[in-house]
């Protein structure tokens, strides 16, 4: 038994012995001796917290988790439930990787260093941009990031960020807190049909605008068809194109180099992380012209002393433990752990594991939306265009009522309206499906 | 057969030999995936099997990635884990950093399939997480001594912006809108400047006294009519107590700022003292620094922060509450405080994070919290006693700065690393030349903190040229960092274009 205390931390692992020797060794009567703590401001209360064994904190928390419904997830708008696989869990809760910290000292974190460079990469193949940081927090953070960089890099006076009406809330909220402390402010352009007004942003970008966000897929499910203009517009006045995508979707959907995009945010944890009440893993990749002035962490190759190729934390001058105000961000533990995680997902899939599953996405939507459709009471999908995962379906009675009668029979699904459902196949197991249609014809009667 | 050097060994530094894994392959550590294989998969009806079920102008042409068994990735990232180290290598005593070892436990119950729900679950539906989320904030707020508290920060850094955000929401419903300068010690950690600069304010940085903490003549001068607020850790970073914490309180005060506490280094106070009774307005808490969750390699972590009633509106939404519904059976519900800054975080910050904190909370509860802060003061202090560094500033708590006086710093830690420990953090702060910022923490024992003395006392004996060779028994030699930075190579992209160019 180690201490006095069966009452102590578990985890420091003293005996009486060595404790009387260290004091003595340090010429101490007691541990209270080493805290110089003016008497006005020393905590003599207690915080009324019970010490518990392993056991039962472990059954408490069971028990209180345990009040969480069991439901068949229907859930997407950009969180995702993919299955992911038993490999992810194993290798990365290996505690070299789940106890390091940051790798300060390259040379004793190789391992770690070329998993982040290796996710850099696939990020680099996935948006066909060169420059992917190893992390921020999560989509939200990331479009906030996007937005902070676009005014450093735009030498114009420009102040206007552009983001479309049908923006996430807790994305919007989350950007305009980014920006409330630069000269930036945010503006919001239509949509048509869930897709991009065109005509609409044509009008609204001017010299003014630093940049403008659209997403692939959008928040409803849709594929954006107007990526290509969205990226010249953009162009031609000067402004960023940020997208908002994820790693499955790029699988699959238009190369953001390909349209013109300048930066790429959105969530990577679609692949690597079970659904987390909202964790992310904030994907960042920008173009080589401003590697400057990325946020975040970056992994290089160099050499090490042998002449060997050894990788390493690079570009350290842009962040701020070294350059403190002047930071491009003021980011400092990040998501390392889920990326990860994200990476070992991704190899495990494989390329041809990755489209498969994106074109799954669009099959399994499809063919869902069509059964749905099917029913009396119920249009699916709302909007007229391809899908990706998800889509949003009118029911012609009130949507909070049935989204409430399908949670009593074991499903969640959004309610985007007052007659408007949205409904999510993404890590949904085939066999829920039916039960769903079943329910799902029930409850709209 | 090895290549490494024998020739060096100190008999002192056989207790602690040490040699990192290293796999070699065609002259190079580990491959990448990509080295191992690339696969292109065409996409389209045009290209290779078809079948897509979208448009080719909607889809990209193909995808180029590893394609590898099962076995094989196992094998690569088993071989990738035995590169690194972890706490559960052995010591960290890397200073501010906070890197305890993490109860094992606290993974179990975060991968619990109950613990996985979608964020926009119905409130009704998933109070298993509200309650845990409302447990939190009430242990947070008892252990801080603050009166509300917001779990959505997803690090200490992102928690400090919250800080910040909150003081200028605060400051500009009080009239006060004019205010735009945040005070910062110049020993502060550098997110402290940064967050400040992200909130829109001038940073004014703040000297040290002579003795290493804050200078009150300086902050006298540094305060006005324009303070929004003076950020400020206490252990400061030279583990030294702030002691004249009130007399700054009531200074910040009386000019109308707030005053924030920086969490990084709490360890140090748990059960001791609370920065909400030293006069602290609004802090953040390190939850994978003081609650020892793991740091993941670079995180998640989580950044929880607390404020007194005042500041309580203005937190992010949504929080959690008690919503009162039955006495039998508590409900919980989330809801948007009166005047909140919104949000800084796609939903609710880094729950898994916020569940192994509450779990390793609710094990050790008051005594093992403050057991925790005791053992983590002794064992610095002894480290301390141990060591042939000088160490100019004291009486320090749960950490202290060491100088290596003639010798480099960051070649001392390069040299620690072949006795198979982790060395400090160097060079910072730099009121000490040559800094060796230690923390042991409390989950060393006297064994531990013996073999991690006589490494540094190995290496403070030992020469420069031995010092710049090092190190030699890690998995990579001393790296080209410089090189690493003046061309750029940030994917195996870049590394194949490069090859492309040979």
């Amino acid at each position: 038994m180690h201490g006095s205390d069966a009452t102590g931390s578990p985890y420091a692992p003293h005996t009486d012995d060595e404790r009387a020797r260290m004091l003595e060794a340090v010429g101490a009567g007691s541990v209270d001796d080493l805290f110089d703590i003016p008497d006005a401001v020393e905590f003599d209360g207690e915080f009324g917290i019970d010490a518990r064994s392993e056991r039962e904190t472990r059954r408490l928390v069971r028990t209180i988790l345990g009040r969480n419904d069991d439901l068949t997830e229907l859930l997407g708008r950009g969180h995702y439930g993919y299955y992911v696989p038993s490999l992810v869990d194993h290798l990365a809760d290996r505690s070299e990787f789940l106890t390091s910290y940051t790798q300060y000292q390259p040379e004793i974190s190789q391992g770690f260093l070329q998993a982040l460079f290796e996710y850099q990469s696939l990020l680099v193949e996935l948006t066909g941009l060169e420059v992917a940081n190893c992390s921020m927090y999560d989509a939200a953070t990331a479009l906030g990031e996007a937005a902070t960089l676009a005014e450093r890099v735009r030498d114009t006076s420009g102040h206007r960020v552009l983001v479309p009406d049908l923006l996430l809330e807790g994305r919007r909220s989350t950007l305009e807190n980014y920006v409330a402390g630069t000269d930036l402010a945010v503006d919001t352009y239509p949509t048509d049909d869930a897709n991009v007004d065109l005509a609409a942003l044509e009008e609204l970008i001017d010299e003014e605008c630093v940049m403008v966000y659209a997403e692939n897929p959008t928040v409803r499910g849709t594929i954006e068809e107007g990526l290509e203009s969205i990226g010249e517009l953009a162009a031609e006045r000067d402004a960023l194109f940020a997208l908002g995508t994820d790693p499955v979707a790029l699988s699959l959907l238009q190369r953001p180099a390909d349209v013109g995009a300048d930066v790429v945010v959105g969530d990577a944890s679609v692949l690597g992380l079970p659904t987390s009440y909202g964790m992310g893993l904030g994907l960042f990749a920008t173009t080589e012209d401003y590697l400057r002035q990325v946020p975040g962490r970056l992994v290089g190759a160099s050499e090490d002393a042998t002449d060997r190729r050894a990788f390493t934390l690079t570009l350290q001058t842009r962040e701020q433990h070294i350059r403190r105000e002047r930071a491009t961000s003021n980011i400092c533990t990040n998501q390392a752990w889920v990326a990860l995680r994200t990476a070992m997902h991704a190899a495990y899939l494989g390329p041809s594991g990755m489209v498969d599953l994106a074109e799954r996405g669009v099959t399994r939507a499809e063919d869902l939306a069509e059964r749905l459709d099917d029913l009396v009471g119920a249009t699916a999908p709302v909007h007229d265009r391809h899908h990706l995962r998800e889509f949003v379906i009118r029911v012609d009675q009130p949507a909070p009522a049935i989204a409430d009668d399908l949670e009593k029979r074991g499903f969640a699904v959004h309610v985007v309206g007052d007659h408007e459902l949205q409904v999510c196949v993404a890590g949904v197991p085939d066999e829920r499906i039916d039960p769903f249609v079943a329910a799902f014809r029930e409850v709209i009667r | 057969m090895s290549d490494r050097d024998e020739s060096r060994d100190d008999p002192r530094a056989e207790q602690t030999r040490y040699d990192q894994a290293r796999y070699v392959e065609n002259g190079q550590y580990e491959p990448l995936l990509s080295e191992k294989d690339q696969t292109r998969v065409e996409i389209g009806g045009n290209g290779g099997d078809g079948g897509s079920p979208l448009p080719d102008d909607l889809t990209r042409d193909s995808l180029e990635l590893p394609e590898l068994s099962e076995p094989e990735l196992a094998r690569h990232y088993t071989r990738l884990s035995q590169m690194i180290y972890g706490i559960d290598s052995g010591p960290y005593p890397l200073g501010s950093c906070t890197m305890k070892y993490n109860p094992k436990f606290t993974e179990d119950v975060a991968a619990l399939p109950s613990a996985a729900v979608h964020p926009d679950r119905s409130e009704r539906s998933v109070q298993g997480t509200l309650e845990l989320m409302y447990r939190l904030q009430d242990y947070l707020g008892r252990i801080g001594g603050m009166d509300a508290v917001t779990l959505q920060p997803p690090a200490g850094a992102a928690g400090e912006f919250v800080g910040i955000r909150v003081a200028a929401a605060y400051h500009e419903h009080e009239g006060e809108g004019h205010r735009d300068e945040v005070i910062v010690p110049e020993s502060a950690h550098g997110t402290n400047f940064a967050s400040a600069a992200l909130g829109g304010y001038d940073v004014v940085s703040l000297p040290s006294d002579e003795g290493g903490r804050v200078d009150l003549e300086a902050l006298e001068a540094a305060l006005s009519e324009n303070t929004a607020a003076l950020m400020l850790t206490n252990p400061n970073t030279l583990g030294l107590f702030e002691r004249d914490i009130e007399e700054i309180a009531e200074m910040v005060h009386d000019v109308g700022g707030l005053l924030y506490y920086d969490g990084a280094n709490l360890n140090a106070l748990l059960g001791r003292a609370r920065p909400g009774d030293m006069g602290f307005d609004v802090m953040h808490y390190n939850v994978h620094k003081t609650f020892a969750t793991p740091h993941g390699g670079g995180g998640p972590g989580a950044g929880p922060v607390g404020v007194v009633d005042e500041l309580a509106p203005f937190l992010p939404a949504p929080r959690v509450r008690e919503n009162g519904a039955s006495k039998s059976e508590p409900g919980y519900e989330l809801f948007d405080p009166e005047h909140t800054i919104g949000k800084v975080h796609g939903y609710q910050g880094n729950w898994l994070v916020l569940v192994k904190a509450f779990a390793y909370i609710a094990r050790l509860g008051d005594e093992g919290l403050a057991d925790a802060s005791a053992k983590a003061v002794l064992n610095a202090n002894y480290l301390a006693s141990r060591i042939e560094y000088e160490v100019p500033y004291e009486p320090f708590h749960h950490e202290f700065v060491a100088s290596a006086g003639e010798q480099d710093a960051a070649d001392v830690a390069k040299r620690m690393l072949d006795y198979g420990v982790h060395p400090p953090t160097t060079k910072w702060p730099e009121i000490v030349p040559e800094a060796l910022m230690t923390e042991p923490t409390e989950v060393e024992g006297k064994d531990t903190l013996d073999r991690l003395a006589a490494a540094f006392n190995a290496v403070a004996d030992e020469d420069d040229e031995t010092l710049e060779a090092a190190p030699e028994r890690t998995t990579a030699r001393r790296i080209d960092q410089t090189s690493a930075a003046r061309s750029p190579r940030l994917s195996w992209q870049a590394l194949e274009s490069e090859g492309d160019d040979e």
